[in-house]
């Protein structure tokens, strides 16, 4: 039972609850609300818990008509609505979408325009750009002939979903292509927003700390791959690269790393044979469903 | 540094429900963070206020509920707690661990008119 409101467990809640819902709201206590186990199915966001349509029903004199709403929403769900969508979309379009994401000046788009250049006869190509303002990577990547769009933010930090599923409006990427996303320079939001990605590919650079990793865990946590670019500097450089290894497997386990340099090529091939294992990979779906005609 | 965001997804989802539940005004919200999932309680409620003006929740109280961060432990075999994602074990000092709970981001009620 409720300690609180002493209302039981597995049941909805009170009308007109100046009561139970006056006090500070903390964890500690075993309130219900809070409770993981209890047997109240949530998977219905419909229903409402409404105890009392006007003053003739309500339960007591004097209480309000407020009532309680219990909704069980992810904040994120509107982006991983959009984000599904996006996914679906690849998939039946046997397309493999990478979101890049790193700090402003890691080299993304280097290597970026690098990589395009050497996969471009092989593979088929697109590339959305996401910056807060102007066009001028989309710009850079036009140049090698590829397909790009740049959505610009404004101000926001970050490429979400809904932005993604526009792009893709426009940009029309050929079926079985890869598609580059290159995420707003960031190490903190983009973590969180789903664009319907196959996997986000981090970026870091040697010219920035070895404890990056450690700083944003939530980037280096939800990235499948760690590129740790510009290695052709570290002879000049103090950037201990078994620490920083050590740190990206600290808060993800299953990361891969390759270390390479956009500059001089080094690594750039273990990055290539990534991109093109893992489009295989995806193309087994595709294949099958084309197949099936599903 | 995304509460902002955050707080446009949640007026978003307080605007799809008013339709579909048939209220006018949003009045206390109550939110499950976790210690992991990486949002700044303070500027939260900052953003919130901010957000929310001139909205059905104009004013509204926003009462955060904190979850914490919990994981497993592959060599202890047990659930332990964690304060961050890169945190070792509190026992063994294994950073063999698989985060169960801390990284929720959720809407869990309202109080509505």
């Amino acid at each position: 039972m409720c300690t609180v409101c002493g209302c039981g467990e597995g049941e909805t809640h009170i009308e007109g609850h100046e009561h139970p819902h006056d006090h500070q709201h903390n964890h500690e206590h075993e309130h219900h609300h809070h409770d993981q186990n209890h047997t109240h199915n949530h998977s219905h966001h419909d229903h409402t818990h409404d105890y009392g349509q006007g003053p003739a029903h309500a339960h007591a004199p004097g209480l309000s008509q407020t009532r309680m709403v219990q909704i069980e929403q992810d904040i994120l769900g509107k982006n991983n609505e959009y984000a599904a969508a996006n996914r679906s979309w690849f998939n039946t379009h046997g397309i493999l979408a990478l979101n890049l994401v790193s700090s402003p000046g890691s080299g993304k788009t280097s290597l970026l325009t690098r990589c395009i250049d050497d996969l471009k006869d092989e593979l088929n190509l697109a590339v959305i750009e996401g910056d807060q303002q102007t066009a001028n990577d989309a710009e850079r990547i036009r140049e090698t002939g590829v397909k790009a769009l740049q959505i610009n933010t404004g101000k926001g930090c970050h490429l979400d979903g809904h932005m993604v599923g526009h792009a893709l409006e426009t940009l029309q990427p050929d079926d079985g292509s890869v598609l580059f996303i290159e995420n707003v320079g960031n190490l903190v939001c983009p973590a969180a927003f789903d664009l319907g990605e196959a996997h986000k590919v981090a970026i870091l650079s040697v010219t920035e700390g070895e404890d990056k990793p450690i700083k944003y865990p939530d980037m280096f946590h939800a990235a499948d791959l760690l590129l740790l670019n510009k290695v052709d500097l570290l002879p000049y450089l103090d950037f201990d690269v078994d620490l920083c290894i050590e740190y990206a497997r600290r808060v993800n386990p299953g990361i891969k790393i390759i270390q390479l340099s956009a500059t001089t090529g080094e690594g750039m091939d273990s990055w290539y044979q990534w991109i093109r294992a893992t489009q295989q990979i995806s193309m087994i779906d595709y294949k099958s469903t084309a197949a099936t005609g599903v | 540094m995304h509460e902002m965001s955050l707080c446009e997804g949640i007026l978003q989802v307080l605007e799809t429900e008013s339709v579909k539940q048939g209220f006018s005004r949003v009045k206390k919200v109550w939110l499950e963070i976790g210690d992991l999932s990486g949002v700044e309680v303070e500027a939260m409620l900052f953003s919130f206020d901010a957000v929310t003006r001139d909205s059905l929740a104009n004013g509204a109280t926003l009462n955060i509920i904190n979850i914490p961060g919990t994981a497993w432990c592959m060599k202890c075999s047990k659930n332990v707690t964690v304060k961050q994602r890169f945190d070792e074990c509190p026992d063994c000092g294994s950073y063999q661990l698989q985060v169960t709970s801390g990284d929720e981001m959720k809407i869990k009620e309202l109080e509505v008119e």
